[in-house]
């Protein structure tokens, strides 16, 4: 039964109840095992349900059809067909790796974990391997950096162990601020020993004694659950000052955003931990080397960081072969928009834009034609319906004018208007500016206010020619990846569907139908 | 105690600097000055104007000469069309950020941002100018900030905390609504922190703070930060 | 025998002092040689009532702030072919566009004047050109070809961009375009 922050405010706990009730009413408890688990993934059919064993997952479920549900398919062994979630296309091209445990264990107990495999691979590393064995198999699985940038991770690792200075640090990143996006959150409150297991190997192989997980305030279910199974770890042993018994010390310490996206970057987490205003920094000097407190730190992804146990347990070259050569593995994603199927996927890399958009997604809703996908969340880029045939993965993203970033795809169909998209990123990014420097704080504030005018009728040929040479200036001037990024959404609208922007300010119509709301006085 | 010396092109000249030298200084002391106005010898760079940014060959990114250490080998171009159009785009945003109007300011001919238009050639902004209505502090006895001028250089913060020793000065908020403000964002004449040593008049590169009464030409110091940091070196030398 | 058509030259002051003409007139001696070379078809110092058409050069002076001035404007645009934005007022809006940081202050400059300032008669005059809600340099309402900043810009300076632009070339502005 899945609680997450997807379907718990849909009634997810009064249907767990339900469940609960059913069970005793018609006397199954040793038969039948109620568990809350983390999502599955199908976030608009919510409450989901699995029943186990044999994978039937139910829609919908209300606590009249909990009760059904109890009664018909667990008593009488008859599933109710037409209540389970009909569309197979939506897992069947998803490969579930780093949601390996999402909504199959309890998030809340330990040795659920333990009995899918958890915490075998720290064991292992602590048993058999040498930290240099380790970080050799990660580089083996080719395993890039989940955060967005898609850096080695084995190399990064390999920077920070060569560092000589002591005490290092581990610092994971579940700072996820762009909006629509939500694969970090469920990751946590789905199966959050898999990210603890994950800094425990990183710690062990770049010699670490202290990590902090970096999460976000608004997430209050994933601060719960992070909190409950780093308690639970510790009781254990699996973390504190003697990991079991071997004389490893780790250390896990939880610290909150405070409603900044910058502070997602990697040099501002850094700044926020050491409890100073969230702004980023240049490089050099880079975090492999002085991070925290002048000390080598490793900054992860909290999705990088799941992928760590697997490829342990199974080796760095069984990972290698999922995916694409370049680009291994699988990332999940936000899908939402105007798609049938909006929730949280996880696809192998080197899928097609085509096969998330039409297969697992299930096409546009309603009749409405397709027509862009925005990947990469308010740093990423509009792609239209010509590049469908693109694999996901970071370089052929990037040469679109996309990124990877954390993981966000938005299907927009023909009631969408793009440069009403574009407005709509480049201000999220204006209030999310730090303000260090001139192209980011303003610049992008320029490019925010011409969007104003072309909106509302108040703008001019010219202006089109501004956006790009702004854009590419932000691009290419700012310090940090945010500003770096920001104008990504710009500059892909201007590339792929420049004649809508003509369309707003010649002919001030938008063919979407969303501007032009209100006339402002010159 | 000898350092070790590195030898790198800029612009096409030989020089040989002391390693761990900054590209902007290692240019200015061979003559080849690359514009700024966050940065002032003396205080910790901060690398936010995006004015410094110079090439180097082998990389197709642009790097911030204040804060870019100088390595062998390297290959430095500090002028370029484009380099000139980046420069011509940050100064244009800045202008149009806040309110920047010289012929009323208290800076004017002895504005840096100003000097700095007039050298580049912006002769307009691209951009719709912003009139801003930022608070004004002049509740002190002789020190008034006008945020309204403010290009968010940090100079006077970094020059309060690291020279002065005070911290006084500080932002608060973020990205374009970011401001400078005094202690808790508190009146500046009630400041139970500030020295009222004018640190913060006497490097402020705009007109955004300055001293009451005193012309302008008369409280700036560029150099004051250098000044104080040498001095203290060589203190610790002796 | 050739006779060498004379460059159609145009001036204009929208909001502005005044004072960015009479630098123009402090190029002093150097008039004669530029009214071998133009002829002065409109101006505030001539007594030209309508724009005409088929100008060659404009020079504008002040920003636009009343309705009368963006029609001026907005006619001088169309019949002249180089249109250049000359000082301050124009290029930046200056001064006179100190006014926009108060909302509303179309109406509150004429409040403060004309009701709150006032011992006899208040009232606000009615028979004026209607402010516009916000002071304009001449760039954000039209198509501006050149600009030659200062307060005012200095006689030296507007001979070298109009000579310039007589001589057929793009005036280079480094180390020209310093405001205030």
């Amino acid at each position: 039964m899945c609680c997450s922050s997807g379907c718990a405010p849909l009634g997810a706990f009064k249907v767990l109840k339900a469940f609960e009730e059913a069970v005793k009413e018609f006397g199954v408890e040793r038969e039948c095992k109620v568990a809350k688990t983390g999502c599955v993934g199908t976030c608009s059919v919510g409450p989901a349900v699995v029943i186990e064993p044999g994978d039937f997952l139910y829609q919908n479920v209300t606590p009249e059809t909990a009760r059904e549900i109890v009664r018909d398919h667990i008593v009488l062994g008859l599933p109710m067909k037409d209540m389970l979630y009909g569309n197979k296309a939506f897992f069947e091209k998803q490969h579930r790796l780093v949601l390996r445990n999402a909504g199959k264990i309890d998030p809340s107990r330990i040795q659920d974990y333990i009995a899918m495999g958890g915490y075998s691979g720290i064991v292992k590393c602590l048993a058999t391997m040498t930290p240099q064995g380790v970080i050799y198999e990660i580089a083996t699985s080719g395993l890039r950096g989940r955060g967005g940038a898609g850096f080695p991770t084995g190399q990064k690792w390999g920077l920070v162990a060569r560092s000589h200075d002591t005490p290092k640090y581990i610092v994971a990143n579940l700072d996820e601020g762009d909006p629509g996006v939500f694969a970090n959150r469920t990751l946590a409150e789905a199966d959050p020993h898999a990210i603890l297991e994950g800094m425990l190997i990183a710690a062990y192989a770049i010699k670490a004694e202290k990590g902090y997980l970096y999460i976000r305030s608004e997430y209050p279910l994933a601060i719960q659950t992070l909190q409950r199974a780093i308690a639970q770890a510790k009781s254990i042993s699996l973390l504190g000052d003697n990991v079991l018994d071997t004389g490893f010390k780790f250390d896990v310490e939880l610290r909150f955003g405070a409603g900044a996206f910058v502070a997602g970057e990697e040099t501002a987490i850094l700044a926020s931990v050491e409890g100073r205003r969230a702004m980023p920094r240049p490089r050099p000097p880079y975090p492999a080397n002085s991070g925290l407190w002048g000390k080598p730190t490793l900054i992860q992804n909290v999705e990088t960081l799941a992928n760590i146990p697997i490829i342990i347990q199974n080796g760095g070259a069984w990972f290698s072969k999922i995916g694409t050569p370049r680009c291994t593995g699988t990332k999940c994603f936000s899908l939402t928009g105007k798609t049938n199927n909006p929730g949280l996927i996880e696809v192998p890399m080197g899928i097609t834009l085509r096969e998330v958009v039409f297969d697992i997604g299930g096409g546009v809703p309603d009749g409405r034609t397709f027509k862009a996908v925005l990947v990469g969340g308010p740093s990423g880029g509009c792609l239209p319906d010509t590049l469908l045939e693109l694999p996901i993965d970071y370089d052929s993203l990037t040469r679109v004018g996309a990124i990877m970033g954390s993981g966000g795809i938005v299907v927009l169909d023909d009631e969408s208007c793009m440069v009403d998209t574009a407005k709509f990123f480049t201000e999220f990014c204006v209030d999310e500016s730090c303000g260090r420097c001139t192209p980011c704080r303003a610049g992008l504030t320029r490019v925010k206010e011409i969007f104003d005018g072309i909106t509302t009728g108040n703008s001019r040929m010219e202006d089109i020619a501004t956006l790009e040479k702004s854009g590419v200036y932000i691009r290419d001037a700012s310090l940090c990846g945010l500003g770096q990024t920001a104008p990504n959404p710009v500059l892909t609208t201007l590339r792929y569907f420049r004649d809508e922007y003509v369309e707003h300010i010649r002919d001030k119509t938008c063919r979407a139908g969303k501007c032009f709301k209100k006339e402002e006085e010159v | 105690m000898t350092t070790a010396t590195v030898a790198l092109k800029i612009d096409g000249l030989e020089v040989t600097v002391s390693e761990g030298t900054m590209i902007l200084k290692a240019a200015k002391d061979n003559g080849i000055i690359i514009p700024t106005l966050c940065n002032l010898e003396g205080l910790s760079p901060y690398g936010g104007c995006r004015l410094c940014l110079v090439e180097i060959s082998g990389s197709p990114k642009l790097f911030p000469a204040c804060i870019t250490p100088v390595s062998s080998g390297m290959e430095v171009t500090t002028q370029s069309e484009r380099l000139t159009e980046y420069r011509k785009m940050a100064v244009q945003m800045l202008l149009a950020e806040r309110t920047h109007i010289c012929s009323v300011c208290v800076a004017n001919d002895h504005c840096e941002l100003q000097s700095l238009a007039n050298q580049l050639g912006v002769d307009h902004v691209m951009f719709e100018r912003n009139w801003t209505s930022l608070e004004i502090d002049s509740t002190h006895d002789f020190l008034v900030i006008d945020r309204n001028r403010c290009i968010l250089c940090t100079r006077c913060i970094r020059v309060c905390d690291e020279i002065e020793g005070v911290h006084t000065l500080d932002l608060k908020l973020r990205g374009k609504d970011a401001q400078v403000i005094m202690d808790l964002d508190e009146h500046w004449g009630g400041s139970c922190s500030c020295t009222s040593c004018r640190k913060c008049a006497k490097v402020c590169p705009v007109g955004a703070i300055y001293i009451e009464g005193e012309p302008v030409s008369h409280t700036k110091h560029k150099d004051i930060a250098e000044f104080i940091t040498e001095r203290r070196q060589r203190k610790w030398k002796q | 025998m050739e006779t060498v058509e004379k460059t159609k030259l145009a001036t204009i002051w929208l909001s502005g002092c005044s004072g960015c003409h009479m630098s123009f007139l402090d190029q002093d001696e150097l008039l004669i040689d530029l009214a071998k070379k133009v002829k002065l078809v409109y101006s505030p110092i001539a007594d030209v009532k309508v724009f005409p058409e088929n100008v060659d050069v404009t020079l504008i002076e002040g920003a636009v702030a009343n309705e009368d001035q963006l029609s001026l404007l907005k006619r001088a645009r169309e019949r002249t072919k180089i249109l250049i934005s000359l000082g301050d007022c124009a290029v930046t809006g200056n001064v006179t566009a100190l006014r926009n940081a108060w909302e509303n202050s179309d109406q509150a400059v004429l409040q403060r004047a004309y009701i709150e300032n006032a011992n006899v008669n208040q009232q606000i005059p009615i028979d004026v050109p209607k402010l516009l809600k916000k002071v304009r340099p001449l760039h954000e309402v039209v198509k501006v070809d050149y600009f030659i900043p200062g307060c005012p810009p200095s006689a030296a300076l507007i001979n070298y961009v109009v000579t310039e632009l007589l001589a057929g070339r793009a005036p280079n502005m480094e180390g020209r375009s310093k405001y205030g």
